[in-house]
């Protein structure tokens, strides 16, 4: 970025104190137009990246998600919105942000106990949260703000109606008719690599495959439907707590 | 060492010259790759036969050069073992036996440049005698000493504060440079513009909008034509016997809002065939009249003399953004055949003049409009190809829908101006594919999945086969007859190029660029 405009992003960032608070509503008609057509009419992405996410790559800080929508990304195809006014930028800046996060509901169940029942049903043997665990499923540890409550209660009722992108279940039946299930880590138009339940990885071509099967409907996370119904609420409260934050 | 490097002097030496008459002959000289798309006609098919589907599975890597930017785009050039390689403002001749730099030259972007609903690309370079011309991002034609990079002249072919940009390859014909313009979601008023070689002095401009007075204007209402768009953001083709010149038109603008410019909206989404000579337009084709889904024509257009009908034809062939094949007559722009080569929602199919039969509430809506192709189209900016060979046309697809919205459309110059915008269904909802179509039937002859829509070009080889790439990094040749793969290489980035192909030491070459790199393979 030139100098002068990281001058400018500074200068943005240190809005006047006498500034209208940013419109998030008009954010969103701003961002409907003008940025839409890249990131999708709901920021969950096209063309440019998700932005319903709770962290950026390249927008450490509030600042720095103004001087993104201000200036663009240099080398990349995130154009500056120069035609907006700092106020515009800022209201365009909330509405991201609203995007990246699952406002905090008031919930029926514990958090505190929910943590408990997360222990005593070995979630850890799948999933990482705060660094413990396993890295089989998604990363919990921000869950809460990334998830609503209906869609991490659903998730644990019934994991196959709400998998996450990036964590498809798939069988392959290799030419020596092995069988192979596990997550989908990555595919390309030659290959796939699989990580079975055992954390295995397999690279896999597709020449040498007699059969693979993409299991939309299916979820190696076992169903968590028996759960006492004060269990469930407490360990969705739980969940919905985990927001990154310390 | 020794005796590589006097050939390589020698080499250098001979030439490095592409005279006019050079480019017109480039199908007897297949060592070199003279234009964007390999010759005149759009076909991106190399004659060389030392790869074919028997040894192509012991392709290797030869050399790798690297780039500043990422999700290159560059076709490169290949003259007498020089290959010349592009990038936002810059250019380089490189050593093509081992990627050393010959030459580097820059140019410096200005601060307040915006590049409004695209990437900062550059597609590639053209030749002429010994001087190589070059588009800038802030809208300069630059002309380089091919040996040197020393810079001959600079020409100012817009104002990019109102959004123009350059990102498109120069076509370069008897004297002159042709170029076009990229910016139509900035509500810029197209062109195709003609510079002579040796001067940088503008001979001519085609308004791809028409202005008042101009046959076409009638399909725009009251002033939507000033900020119709109608870019020219792909190299067009030649035929040097009827001496026309053939371009591809972008979408109108706003993109996605068009109860705001009722019409039809000449001349985008169209191929217009220009006089060479005087820039007038001698016919024009729309192939989405009224577009509202970006579905920019601007793809190379591929001629070709086939047999159409039981007599031979001057033909001009079009795998279109919006999902139809069209076979026209290029004499005459004259319709001959249209039928879908992607999946496509939004017409029933084409009448007997090639007009599409739209299908009612297809366009974007406040609440979204769900329609195949997406706004990236059936196909894009990257390059089909045509084997006179197989005589199929090879053209990579992107089978993936949209739903499209309608938004307020504010024109403030210089800004983004689509009215609207689209959510495309991604992940596992989408693929790619490359097809092979009989050319003057459109009738598919095979067809080779890819795992998601792709953005990189094909190219045929007399040898038999067509190479191709994926955005997930996989670069492929393809038998030419079957679809079958043979070989595949991991990149490790996304391939959003056009391959090329020459020889080095009399050994056949491919190359394709892949994000920040270029690879070159041989056997
Ligand atoms: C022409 C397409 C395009 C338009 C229009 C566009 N963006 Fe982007 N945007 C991108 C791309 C592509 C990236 C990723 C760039 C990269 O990683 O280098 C991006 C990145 C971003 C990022 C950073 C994401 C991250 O992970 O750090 C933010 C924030 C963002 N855009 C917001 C906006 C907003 C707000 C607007 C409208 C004012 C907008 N964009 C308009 C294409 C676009
Ligand atoms: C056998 C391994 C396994 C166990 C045990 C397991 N999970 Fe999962 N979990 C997964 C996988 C794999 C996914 C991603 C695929 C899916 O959602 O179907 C997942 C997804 C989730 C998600 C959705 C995350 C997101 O980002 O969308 C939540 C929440 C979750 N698990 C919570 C739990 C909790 C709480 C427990 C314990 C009660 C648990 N899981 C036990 C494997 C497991």
């Amino acid at each position: 970025m030139p100098l002068l405009s990281v001058l400018a992003a500074l200068a943005l960032a240190q809005a006047p104190v006498n500034e209208a608070p940013p419109d998030p509503a008009q954010g969103q008609r701003l961002f409907e137009s003008q940025c839409a057509l890249c990131h999708g009419q709901d920021g969950r992405g096209g063309r440019g990246p998700s932005l319903a996410r709770p962290r950026l790559k390249h927008v450490p800080d509030e600042a720095a998600l103004r001087s993104v929508i201000r200036n663009g990304i240099e080398g990349g195809e995130m154009p500056g919105a120069w035609q907006l006014s700092p106020h515009e930028v800022a209201s365009v800046a909330a509405y991201v942000r609203s995007l990246g996060t699952v406002r905090a509901e008031a919930l029926p169940g514990d958090p505190g106990r929910g943590a408990k029942v997360y222990q005593a049903r070995g979630c850890g043997s799948c999933h990482i949260l705060r660094g413990e665990g396993t890295g089989f499923g998604p990363d919990l540890t921000e869950v809460g703000a990334r998830r609503s409550a209906a869609y991490l209660r659903q998730s644990l009722v019934n994991p196959a109606a709400a998998f996450p992108e990036d964590f498809l279940y798939v069988e392959a039946v290799t030419s020596d008719g092995r069988k192979i299930r596990g997550i989908r880590v990555n595919e390309d138009s030659f290959t796939i690599q699989i990580k079975d339940s055992n954390r295995m990885f397999h690279s896999l071509r597709k020449d040498q495959l007699r059969e693979l099967h993409k299991l939309f409907h299916e979820s190696p996370m076992p169903g968590y439907q028996a759960l006492a119904s004060g269990e469930l609420d407490d360990l969705v409260a739980y969940l919905a707590s985990l927001r990154g934050e310390p | 060492m020794r005796p590589a490097l006097l050939l390589l002097c020698a080499c250098l030496a001979a030439s490095a010259q592409a005279p006019y008459e050079r480019i017109l002959n480039s199908a007897s000289q297949p060592e070199n790759w003279l234009t964007y798309s390999g010759n005149y006609q759009g076909h991106r098919f190399s004659r060389l036969r030392q790869l074919t589907p028997e040894n192509v599975s012991r392709l290797q890597v030869k050399w790798v050069y690297q780039f500043r930017n990422p999700r290159t785009e560059v076709s490169p050039l290949v003259v007498d073992g020089v290959m010349y390689l592009t990038a936002p403002q810059f250019a380089a001749a490189v050593d093509a036996r081992t990627g050393r730099n010959l030459w580097t030259w820059e140019r410096p972007l200005p601060a307040d440049l915006q590049t409004i609903g695209f990437d900062r690309t550059n597609r590639g370079a053209a030749i002429l005698d010994g001087t190589l011309y070059v588009g800038t991002l802030d809208d300069h034609l630059i002309a380089l000493d091919a040996k040197s990079g020393a810079q001959r002249w600079d020409a100012q072919v817009a104002d990019y504060r109102l959004g123009h940009c350059i990102t498109v390859a120069p076509l370069a014909i008897r004297g002159k440079v042709l170029i076009g313009i990229s910016g139509g979601e900035a509500g810029i008023r197209g062109f195709v513009d003609a510079y002579e070689a040796r001067t940088g002095r503008r001979l001519w401009r085609f308004w791809t909008i028409p202005g008042p007075g101009q046959p076409g204007h009638e399909t725009w209402r009251g002033d939507d034509w000033k900020t119709g768009g109608g870019s020219t953001w792909v190299t067009g083709s030649y035929d040097p016997e009827l001496n026309l010149v053939f371009w591809g038109v972008g979408n109108p603008g706003p993109d996605m809002n068009g109860d705001v410019r009722p019409g039809d909206n000449l001349y985008t989404c169209s191929f217009v065939a220009l006089d060479a000579d005087t820039g007038k337009l001698r016919w024009h084709f729309q192939f989405t009249p009224h577009d509202t889904h970006d579905w920019d024509s601007t793809h190379v257009p591929v001629l070709i003399d086939a047999t159409f009908a039981g007599r031979p034809r001057k033909l001009i062939a079009n795998a279109n953004r919006n999902g139809f094949y069209y076979l026209l007559d290029r004499t005459s722009g004259k319709f001959l055949l249209g039928t879908p080569y992607a999946k496509q929602t939004w017409a029933e199919g084409l009448d007997e003049r090639g007009r599409p039969r739209v299908i009612p509430n297809t366009e974007p809506s406040e609440k979204g409009t769900l329609v195949w192709p997406s706004l990236q189209g059936g196909t894009n900016w990257f390059s089909p190809s045509y084997s006179p060979e197989t005589g199929l046309f090879y053209v990579a697809v992107r089978e993936m829908g949209a739903v499209y919205y309608k938004r307020e459309a504010n024109y403030k110059p210089g800004t983004f101006f689509p009215g609207g915008g689209e959510t495309a269904l991604s992940g596992d909802r989408a693929r790619g594919a490359v097809r092979a179509l009989e050319a003057t039937t459109g009738k598919r002859v095979w067809e080779f999945l890819l795992h998601r829509p792709t953005w990189a070009g094909v190219m045929a080889t007399a040898g038999g086969l067509v190479f191709g790439g994926s955005d997930e990094g996989n670069f492929f040749a393809l038998d030419a007859r079957t679809g079958k793969p043979l070989w595949d290489f991991q990149t490790g980035g996304p391939i959003t190029a056009n391959p090329v192909s020459f020889l080095v030491d009399g050994k056949q070459c491919v190359a394709i660029a892949a994000d920040r790199v270029l690879l070159v393979f041989g056997l």
